[in-house]
């Protein structure tokens, strides 16, 4: 048995280390450490919980809005807020511009570039990989950094700025749009529309949701494998086995997203079960985090994040991340856009998922559906908008009292929860969604959901960043700064 | 390479204390072709987190290579701020793959580099991880919020004689670091072209306020109650605007925005300490009334002065909207033809 120590991993946000126990070509065992602590939860003690929204974006630079959202509902929780219409859709359009953005982003800049490695030189497709993903050079690179910065113009006008924003309160969101506004903001999303049916479908988004199987899937792919990033990308599935790389834990966790004023999510949560297809509710009071292998003060047991405890023991023997095991009902789960999919009952995402499980093909697959199908949710969220109509109710001064706040980022399941003691923040604990993916061993030695999908991955000879691993811990798009924030 | 610009002007960029929000910031820079850009005016990245493929042993060859003096570095830029603890030991922040604290590689890597730039307000001061108790002893290359000093001290100088170069911000804007990254690689970049706290003048003598839509409403003193509202922030919302250096509403975010227009409060994200205002962001600090942060180069009596006349003469129009999230009133059509 060897072992071999790799990182950083670059692309991400932040970086990591991953310890790799290797035998006969193959990876036996996985360590997955986040080396870097800054210490949110510590910073945000004793400051006005109204505060918190401008701290908590800060712990991230790709996933702030989705940070600001978690925030917000914890405080709207604890001061019982309800956003009106106009402001729960803004706040949607908002979140919605940056998970797709994050989607793009993953695509084209953090996960393809690997395709064109040397390794792949002998494959057919490798020199149009180059063509379109290498970076710096490549065509579709570039012209997707341009479409994402044209993208984030929204939030120019519907947030300020980004990343970053203010603009997202407990109670709504500060920017109220006019009526001349959401016509130049809908054109904006046609104007991404456009480069995702040209460019990375060249389909309508409409008929690439539509697909209800895997076998529809494969025989519209078929018709033209190259046409397309996105059935070039699936052409190299078939060719380097990505189907069956980096399988997951088969639990998947999705709080639900993009909350409607009518009650209910437009895609829906819960825990779905692989091995037995099932959906079950989400229980958030069964959540834990375990510290057994965190550089961080153990508090003897797993502890709900109302109560959790987040102080660094750099010293701490066996220990090797900053990073908490959180745990539901005591189970390893994994979460993402795979997850939401899931639970929203996607056709062709349960079909690829029951054939082939999490991996590296099906985490990119259910990110891609995602994109086509949430562009047409945010062009009829905007049409919702009423002018003239509230965008946001004031905050009370918070005084007292306990909130939780579940959102959904691009990369999964994303929870805040608050107390607060006479107008102070007493405890602010966050678990998000790579803490769950990438999470070391729980006390009992389980693996994390990456830790265990990096089990089995195929190290060639000489390999120092094997290209396999590399691919599965970008298939997680993980964002390593939220991870121990 | 291109012409009239200084052949392959390398930058190495990394992070560490910080969120990336920098780097996410600079993608977002207002051009058609981001590498294109870079590539015409000279400047060769060398490695950058998000953009280069170069992961694990490759890129920590590269980094040995540049503190060894084999490879020609033009220009360090540190996004993040450096996490000196836990007792000196930077291990709070160990660069994957090398067990070396990141603050060993920047401080080698520094003192190769013909310029040492730090992107955002994390690098530059701190930034918000010194917060509350600053738990990671964090700090920035050359300050400790406005105190110099920093992880290479008061005293560092790059080879080109320049002190840090602070592209403050949170995050810090696209075109402030495109702009200061092409001036030096176009040898136009000198000491004079720094303020007092290492910032660039082309962004840092302006102040927030220039350019705000919300003028009218403070010239008239008509304010904003809660979020939402049109009027100007400063006097209940805690802007502080008039006071901060920064071009945010004359060279707009992402298009055409800016903190202001986007309906809260400029919270000093420029400035060193903005982190622990000691007060709650979104209240304006008052004694008897008055905001004690009143505008840098105005006398105060003159200001209560003015600020008296002014609400008492506020248009209708002006009064009722600031407190509005839409137009209530608008501007009176005159019959006649304007004079
Ligand atoms: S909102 Fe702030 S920047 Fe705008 S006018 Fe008022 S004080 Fe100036
Ligand atoms: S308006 Fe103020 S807080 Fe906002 S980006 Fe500019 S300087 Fe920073």
């Amino acid at each position: 048995m060897t072992r071999l120590l790799v990182g950083p991993f670059n692309r991400v946000e932040g970086d990591l280390e991953v310890t790799l126990d290797i035998a006969d070509g193959r990876v036996t065992s996985a360590r997955v450490n986040a080396p870097m602590y800054r210490g949110f939860e510590q910073i945000l003690r004793g400051k006005n919980p109204h505060d918190a929204l401008v701290y908590v974006p800060r712990i991230c630079g790709i996933c702030s809005v989705s940070q600001s959202v978690a925030s917000a509902r914890a405080l709207a929780d604890l001061g019982g807020l309800e956003m009106p219409p106009n402001g729960q859709h803004a706040t949607n359009v908002i979140l919605a511009t940056e998970n797709l953005a994050d989607h793009l982003t993953h695509f084209y800049l953090f996960f393809m570039p690997d395709f064109t490695r040397p390794v792949y030189a002998s494959r057919a497709w490798h020199a149009e990989a180059e063509r379109r993903f290498a970076p710096q050079t490549g065509e579709q690179t570039r012209a997707a950094i341009a479409a994402r910065q044209r993208w984030f113009t929204l939030l120019g006008t519907l947030a300020g700025k980004w990343p970053h924003t203010q603009s997202i309160e407990p109670g709504g969101s500060t920017r109220p749009i006019e009526a001349a506004e959401r016509v130049r903001l809908l054109s904006r999303v046609r104007e991404f529309r456009a480069f995702l049916e040209r460019q990375l479908f060249a389909a309508p988004l409409e008929k690439v949701s539509s697909i209800a199987s895997e076998a529809e899937l494969w025989a519209w792919h078929a018709q033209d494998p190259w046409r397309g990033d996105f059935r070039l990308f699936l052409s190299m599935v078939k060719d380097a086995a990505l189907e069956r790389l980096g399988p997951g834990p088969g639990r998947y966790l999705s709080y639900g997203a993009y909350p409607q004023p009518d009650g209910g999510f437009e895609l829906g949560g819960g825990v779905w079960h692989a091995q037995r297809a099932v959906l079950s509710r989400l229980d958030e009071a069964a959540i834990r985090e375990d510290a057994t292998h965190a550089w961080l003060a153990d508090s003897a047991a797993p502890r709900h994040p109302l109560d959790g405890l987040t102080l660094p023991d750099a010293d701490k023997p066996d220990a090797y991340t900053w990073n908490k095991a959180p745990r539901l009902a005591g189970e390893v789960v994994e979460t993402g856009a795979i997850a939401r999919q899931l639970a929203s009952a996607q056709p062709l995402v349960r079909d690829a998922v029951a054939r082939h499980g999490g991996t590296v093909y099906t985490r990119v697959l259910a990110r891609l559906i995602e994109l086509a199908r949430v562009v047409p949710m945010m062009e009829r969220w905007l049409q919702q908008l009423q002018s003239g109509e509230s965008y946001c109710v004031p905050s009370p001064h918070f005084t007292e009292g306990v909130g939780v706040g579940l959102s959904e980022a691009a990369r999964g399941s994303l929870g805040h929860w608050i107390v607060a003691i006479r107008g102070q923040i007493a405890n602010y604990q966050i678990v998000a969604p790579t803490t769950w993916n990438f999470s070391p061993r729980d006390a009992a030695g389980t693996p994390g959901a990456l830790e265990q999908a990096l089990e089995g991955a195929p190290v060639q000879e000489g390999e120092l960043t094997p290209v396999a691993v590399q691919h599965i811990v970008r298939s997680f798009d993980p964002c390593m700064v939220c991870t121990v924030h | 390479m291109s012409m009239g610009a200084a052949a392959g002007f390398n930058v190495l960029w990394l992070q560490s204390g910080g969120c990336g929000g920098c780097s996410m910031s600079l993608l977002c820079a207002d051009t058609t072709d981001f590498h294109g850009q870079l590539r015409d005016a000279g400047i060769d990245l060398l490695w950058h987190p998000s953009l280069s493929i170069e992961s694990g042993h490759e890129l920590s060859t590269m980094l040995d290579r540049i503190a060894d003096g084999r490879l020609r570095l033009d220009a360090l830029c540190i996004e993040g701020s450096l996490l000196r603890g836990p007792h000196g030991s930077g291990r709070f922040h160990v660069l994957a793959g090398t067990g070396i604290p990141m603050i060993h590689w920047v401080s080698r890597l520094a003192a190769r580099a013909r310029h040492v730039v730090a992107v955002g307000s994390c690098a530059a001061w701190g930034g918000v991880t010194a917060g509350g108790d600053n738990p990671t002893d964090a700090c920035g290359l050359q300050f400790e919020d406005d105190r110099r000093g920093g992880l290479l001290g008061a005293d560092f100088r790059s080879e080109s004689g320049l002190p840090v170069i602070n592209i403050a911000g949170c995050p810090t804007h696209p075109s402030w670091v495109i702009d200061t990254l092409m001036a030096l690689a176009a040898e136009s970049f000198t000491a004079g072209d720094l303020d007092q706290l290492g910032r660039p003048r082309f962004y840092a003598d302006q102040l927030v306020h220039h350019g705000c839509t919300r003028n009218e409403y403070y010239e008239f003193k008509a304010s904003a109650e809660k979020p939402s509202d049109l009027g100007c922030m400063m006097e209940h919302m805690g802007c502080k605007g008039t006071q901060v250096h920064a071009d945010c509403n004359t060279r707009l975010w992402n298009g055409e925005g800016s903190c202001t227009r986007g309906g809260y409060a400029c919270v000093a994200c420029t400035e060193p300490g903005f982190q622990e205002p000691g007060h709650p962001f979104q209240q304006t600090p008052k004694l008897a009334g008055i905001p004690i942060g009143l505008p840098t180069d105005m006398p105060k009596a003159w200001f209560v002065a003015l600020a008296s006349l002014s609400k008492s003469a506020t248009p209708r129009r002006v009064k009722l909207n600031a407190v509005a999230d839409h137009l209530v009133v608008t501007p009176a059509v005159r019959k006649t033809r304007l004079k």
